[in-house]
């Protein structure tokens, strides 16, 4: 049985965006801590630190899920997405991101890293989500500048459009 | 908002759990989907010198239907149960519930055991153990025992667990033929911690109505049907029973209305859902 000492820090590895990362964690580092502090994949936001805000929310084995409530160690050997790994190439935006630039879906921008995993996330589970769906996954986020409705026009937007053409 | 130090323990059966809790008792705190327990850590409300990661013991993972109860293992998590094709049909409180705890992106992560042995008061899943006559199953190096809900909650996070037992499954009794259930709870937002609750289930005439939120602990109590016109008194006389306090979210008085009214409004909608 692996036991990890407190106050030393031991290996941690896992894929990231589709790539081996590594470094080095205490067992109570958050994962959320790591990807920002250890890695320097600042992307991943830190609001509230108990589950709350979801500015930290990654895909975790496929699935949205807080960063800030996973320790790192936790972590080990899972496939770890952030939203670093959304855009197709460099200088080309995925069609979610897309459709949140053009539908004015962020204004300070702190919490959108977080809502776009959740909605990635989403749409490719449920291609066919209703709006009501949209709106019940974005309860699990809280934006303090658009009032929602633009993130809410940028969701369907995305949603209609990967429908036409699912591999964009 | 960091954890303080702890070692972790990654276990991979049973035997290591168990070993683990009956050295270090109070001292070591289970970690299954953490998502109560990292609050509870990052705002250094517990500072347990060890974790135990009970993630990876198969034994803790499956979901059993033995016909009359679902028995639920303690690295189930919410998302899974909550997946399951045939859970409206099994038990549609389960189903009506899980949607109301926190949100999609802490039930990927949380679990059923978990949600239980943190009981917060507010909580839909120790309300749905109480108000179904569920069974909570401990296992220590010492003994295995089975504890009815009705008696594991013992007041505001706070249950009959003992330092060195682990919570290996909850039983959460399935669907009976004539029986109807419902589930109603009302928050300022989807997600938020519950202000009322309420879990019911209507056989035979008779009622039984769970609320979470109001008292200390998830309190359930056998009722006159919808149809008696013994329900109103009867309902007033429980809002009065749970000792409802006011807090930020609600005050007493509001509490004790909802208990009356949102407790009947389950009752109803249980009577007209009956199987």
């Amino acid at each position: 049985m692996p036991r990890l000492s407190a106050g030393q820090r031991h290996r941690v590895s896992f894929s990231l965006n589709g790539r081996p990362v590594a470094g080095e964690a205490e067992p109570r580092l958050l994962l959320s801590d790591f990807l920002r502090g250890v890695l320097g994949a600042t992307g991943t936001h830190v609001g509230c630190e108990h589950g709350v805000c979801g500015a930290c929310t990654v895909q975790i084995d496929g699935v949205p899920a807080r960063a800030c409530l996973t320790l790192a160690v936790q972590a080990e050997g899972a496939d770890i997405r952030t939203v670093e790994g959304l855009a197709p190439a460099p200088g080309r935006l995925s069609v979610l991101q897309e459709s949140f630039r053009e539908h004015h879906a962020l204004q300070c921008g702190f919490c959108t890293p977080g809502i776009l995993m959740s909605l990635d996330a989403f749409l490719r589970q449920r291609p066919d989500a209703s709006e009501a769906e949209l709106r019940y996954m974005l309860s699990g986020h809280l934006c303090r500048c658009t009032g929602y409705v633009p993130i809410m026009r940028a969701a369907l937007a995305a949603r209609d459009r990967l429908r036409e053409e699912p591999n964009a | 908002m960091k954890p303080a130090p702890f070692d972790y323990v990654r276990a991979s059966d049973g035997a290591e759990v168990l070993d683990v809790l009956h050295r270090q008792g109070a001292d070591a705190r289970i970690l299954a989907g953490g998502q109560s327990l990292l609050p509870m850590l990052n705002m250094r409300l517990a500072r347990p010198a060890v974790l135990v990661d009970i993630m990876h013991v198969p034994s803790l993972q499956s979901i059993a239907d033995d016909g009359t109860a679902l028995r639920i293992g303690a690295a189930v998590r919410q998302a899974e149960l909550e997946a399951r094709p045939d859970l409206a049909r099994r038990q549609k409180l389960l189903a009506a519930a899980l949607p109301w705890i926190g949100h999609a992106q802490t039930r990927s992560r949380g679990t059923v055991c978990g949600s239980v042995a943190h009981a917060d008061p507010s909580a839909e899943l120790p309300l749905l153990l109480v108000a179904l006559g569920g069974t909570v199953h401990l296992r220590s190096r010492r003994r295995h025992r089975a504890v009815e809900a009705g008696a594991f909650f013992t007041g505001m996070m706070a249950t009959d667990r003992a330092d060195d037992e682990l919570i290996e499954a909850v039983s959460i009794p399935t669907a009976r033929p004539g029986a109807g259930y419902a589930f109603r709870e009302i928050g300022r937002r989807h997600g938020d911690f519950a202000i009322v609750a309420c879990a019911a289930v209507v056989e035979n005439g008779r009622a039984r109505l769970g609320i979470g939120g109001v008292a200390d602990r998830p309190v359930a109590q056998d009722m006159p049907g919808p149809d008696d016109e013994a329900l109103d008194e009867a309902l007033d006389a429980f809002a009065w029973a749970l000792e409802a306090r006011d807090d930020l979210h609600a005050t007493a008085r509001y509490r004790r209305e909802l208990v009356r009214r949102l407790g009947r409004a389950t009752i109803e909608e249980a009577a007209r859902c009956r199987a």
